[in-house]
C-alpha cells in the first residue's frame, strides 16, 4: 500500500526571461519500507521534488497525498504539525541546532511533540547508540566530525516516528568512510525497522544500496526502477 | 527549552550581546542618575516652597481662594479640625489670618501683608523663627509683631518702634492699632521683606474684628509623597463650606517650572534611549540575518513559528533584563551616596535659588519610579525591537531559508 501518491506534481519558478518548470507533472508512489534514491543531474529537479513532497515548497499544481491527507491544502500551521508528526528530514549540510547538544537535537523534536521527558530521554539514547553516538551525547555539533552531525541527523529525524524520512543528498558533504558507516545505518534501519528512506543523490554508493532508483530531467521521470 | 534556548542564542557572539548589553546599561545607568537628580531637586524645590509658607495643603472657605477678603475666611468648627487630625499622616495643623493693611511711620505709609499666626505652630511648619535677624520672635498673645527688613527700611523702623497699621476689617470694619516691632525678618524672597508682618493670630483677630476667624487651615504631611492620600481623604471627608487645596493648585507657577524642566529631561532620557533601541534593534537584525537558514531548519522539523517567534522575542528581552539589572546595581551605589551627601551649588546659581528661598542643593531621590520607569521604557523599547524577529518569523519561506 502506497504511503506517498504524487499526483500530476508540477513547480514553475518565474525565470528572468522564461518559466523555468523544475518539476513538470510528476506522478509516482511510494511504499511503506521502500529505500528510494531519486537521482540526475544538478538541475533535474530532484530537491524541488522532494521539498514538495516534505511539504516545504508548494508546488504550482498537483497534489501530495500522505495517509490520504492532501498536504498542500492544510494551513500553514497544520502542516507545519504535519511534518512535525510524519515527515523526518536530513539535510545535506546538517543543519544541527549549533547550541544543542547532539542529545538536546534529538531531543528537540519530541519536546515540539510534546512527549514526556522519560520517553524523550530513552529514545535519544537509543537512538543515538543505534547511529553509534552513544558516547557523544553532549557534544555540541561544532564538537562532532561531518560525518558524526550527519548521524545525530538522521537520529534527529527518526526521533519523531515519522512515517518516512526524505533525505536531501546526505552523504555530498561526506568522506567515503563517514558516508559508508551512514549508508549502513539507514540501511540497517531500513531493514530492520520497515522505515521508509527516499533520498536525492548523485552519490553512486547511494545509488548502489538503493533498492529503488528514480531517475529524473528536467524535471519529468525519466525511469523508475526496483531492483 | 524556548528559554534555554533563547540563552544560548543569546551567548553565540559573546562580545556582540555585551556590547549590546553595555549600551542598555549605560544608558539605565545615566536615566537613572538623571531621573533621581532631578526628581530630587524637584521634591526639595517642592519642600522648600511648602515649608516656607504655603503647606501642603490647605482648608479653606470656598470662597477663599478666588477672592481673599476676610469676609471670606472662616470660622473652623472642632468637627473641621477633627475631620484634618484624624489623618494619621498628617503631622502639622496650624491657622492663619491673612488680610492687608497700610503700615505706617511718621509721614510714610505702605501697603502690607499682615499675616497673623499661631507663633509656636507656625514655627514648626515655616521655621519663621530662623528668618528673625534682628530683635525676638514673638509668643502666643504677643501685641508685637515681626516686620520684614525691606518694609523695616522704608518706614525707617526698627526694633522697639511702634508700627501703626491701618486697614479694613471684617465687614468693612475700620481696622486700627499700634504695634511694638519685636524684631525683623530677613527672607531670602526680597519681595515678603517688602511686605511681611506678622503678629499672633488672636491679635490679628481683634485687630481685623474678625473674632475666631481664620484664612485657612494649613496641613503638613510627613512625606510629600503622602501628600496626594492625604489630599484625596481630606477631600473625601471635608464637603462645602469649605475647599481642601493642594500645593500645586497653590503654586502653579511651581508647577509649571517643575514640568517643564522635567520636559527638558525627558526629551534627553528620550534621546538616549532611541540610540540604545537603534542599538539593540541592529544587533537584532544581525541575529535574525545570520540564523535565518538556522530558523527555516527549525520551521521544516516542525516548530511552530509562533514558537521560534517566542525564542526570538526571548533573546531581545534577555538583553534588555541584563542590562536593567546591570544599570541598576551601577546607578543604586552612587544614588545613595549622592542621597547621602547632595551636591552643594556655588555661585550665581547658588545665590538665585537662595533668593527664592530653596537651598541651594542637588539633592537626589530614592523613589522606586525612578527605577521602575527605566525598566519599563527597556521592556517598552526591547518589546518594539522583537517586534522585527516576529516579523521576520512570520513571514519566514522555509524552502527559501534553507536556502540561506
Amino acid at each position: 500500500m502506497s504511503i506517498i501518491k504524487v499526483n500530476k506534481l508540477s513547480k514553475i519558478y518565474d525565470g528572468a526571461e522564461i518559466p523555468v518548470r523544475a518539476v513538470d507533472g510528476v506522478d509516482l508512489a511510494f511504499e511503506q519500507g521502500e529505500f528510494t534514491a531519486v537521482v540526475g543531474p544538478s538541475g533535474s529537479g530532484k530537491t524541488t521534488f522532494l521539498n514538495a513532497v516534505g511539504g516545504l515548497d508548494r508546488p504550482t499544481s498537483g497534489e501530495v497525498i500522505i495517509d490520504d491527507v492532501d498536504i498542500w491544502q492544510l494551513s500553514g500551521r497544520k502542516l507545519i504539525d504535519f511534518r512535525l508528526h510524519n515527515i523526518g528530514f536530513v539535510f545535506q549540510a546538517y543543519n544541527l541546532i549549533p547550541v544543542m547538544t547532539a542529545k538536546e537535537n534529538v531531543e528537540f523534536i519530541m519536546e515540539l511533540q510534546g512527549r514526556s521527558k522519560e520517553e524523550r530521554f530513552d529514545r535519544t539514547k537509543s537512538l543515538l547508540e543505534a547511529v553509534g553516538l552513544g558516547e557523544r551525547l553532549n557534544s555540541r555539533p561544532n564538537k562532532l566530525s561531518g560525518g558524526q552531525q550527519q548521524r545525530v541527523a538522521v537520529a534527529r529525524a527518526l526521533a519523531s516516528k515519522p512515517k518516512f524520512i526524505l533525505a536531501d543528498e546526505p552523504t555530498a558533504n561526506l568522506d567515503s568512510k563517514s558516508t559508508e558507516t551512514l549508508l549502513d545505518i539507514m540501511e540497517t534501519l531500513n531493514k530492520e525497522e520497515n522505515i521508509t528512506f527516499i533520498f536525492s543523490t548523485h552519490d553512486a554508493r547511494v545509488m548502489k544500496k538503493a533498492r529503488r532508483i528514480v531517475t529524473m530531467e528536467d524535471g519529468k521521470i525519466l525511469s523508475d526502477e526496483r531492483k | 527549552m524556548n528559554i534555554i534556548l533563547a540563552w544560548r542564542n543569546l551567548w553565540r557572539n559573546k562580545r556582540r550581546t555585551l556590547i549590546t548589553v553595555a549600551s542598555v546599561f549605560f544608558g539605565v545607568l545615566l536615566s537613572t542618575i538623571i531621573s533621581s537628580m532631578q526628581e530630587g531637586s524637584y521634591s526639595s524645590m517642592v519642600d522648600n516652597v511648602v515649608k516656607f509658607y504655603s503647606g501642603y495643603i490647605q482648608v479653606q472657605n470656598e470662597e477663599y481662594w478666588d477672592n481673599k477678603t476676610l469676609n471670606n475666611s472662616m470660622e473652623p468648627s472642632q468637627v473641621l479640625l477633627d475631620q484634618v487630625t484624624s489623618v494619621k499622616e498628617v503631622t502639622h495643623v496650624t491657622s492663619r489670618l491673612e488680610s492687608f493693611a497700610l503700615a505706617s511711620s511718621h509721614t510714610i505709609t505702605k501697603g502690607a501683608m499682615v499675616s497673623g499666626v499661631v507663633p509656636d505652630k507656625e514655627n514648626e511648619i515655616t521655621q519663621l523663627k530662623k528668618w528673625v535677624v534682628e530683635g525676638s520672635f514673638f509668643s502666643e498673645n504677643d501685641q508685637g509683631v515681626l516686620v520684614g527688613s525691606e518694609l523695616a527700611k522704608y518706614l525707617k523702623m526698627g526694633v522697639g518702634d511702634t508700627l501703626v497699621l491701618l486697614g479694613s476689617g471684617y465687614h468693612g470694619v475700620s481696622a486700627a492699632g499700634k504695634f511694638p516691632i519685636r524684631g525683623i525678618l530677613n527672607f531670602p524672597n526680597p519681595e515678603l521683606n517688602k511686605q511681611s508682618v506678622y503678629m499672633d493670630l488672636k491679635v490679628c483677630q481683634e485687630f481685623f474684628s474678625a473674632d475666631n476667624l481664620v484664612s485657612s487651615l494649613i496641613v503638613m504631611v510627613k512625606d510629600q509623597y503622602d501628600m496626594p492620600a492625604v489630599f484625596k481623604k481630606l477631600k473625601a471627608k471635608i464637603s462645602a463650606p469649605y475647599a481642601v487645596l493642594s500645593w500645586d493648585e497653590m503654586q502653579p507657577e511651581l508647577v509649571q517650572l517643575i514640568d517643564s524642566d522635567r520636559a527638558g529631561g525627558q526629551v534627553m532620557i528620550a534621546v538616549l534611549y532611541i540610540l540604545i533601541g537603534f542599538g539593540i534593534f541592529s544587533t537584532i537584525m544581525m541575529l535574525v540575518a545570520e540564523r535565518t537558514r538556522e530558523m527555516g531548519v527549525m520551521v521544516a522539523i516542525g516548530m511552530q513559528k509562533s514558537k521560534l517567534a517566542i525564542t526570538m522575542f526571548l533573546e531581545t528581552v534577555y538583553i534588555g533584563i541584563i542590562g536593567v539589572l546591570a544599570g541598576f546595581a551601577g546607578s543604586i551605589p552612587i544614588i545613595i551616596y549622592f542621597y547621602n551627601n547632595p551636591i552643594s551649588l556655588q555661585g550665581g546659581a547658588a545665590a538665585a535659588m537662595t533668593e527664592m528661598g530653596i537651598e541651594p542643593y542637588m539633592y537626589f531621590t530614592l523613589q522606586p519610579s525612578v527605577f521602575y520607569r527605566q525598566a519599563i521604557i527597556v521592556f517598552a523599547i526591547t518589546s518594539v525591537v522583537a517586534l522585527y524577529p516576529l516579523f521576520m518569523s512570520a513571514k519566514l519561506k522555509v524552502n527559501q531559508a534553507l536556502k540561506a
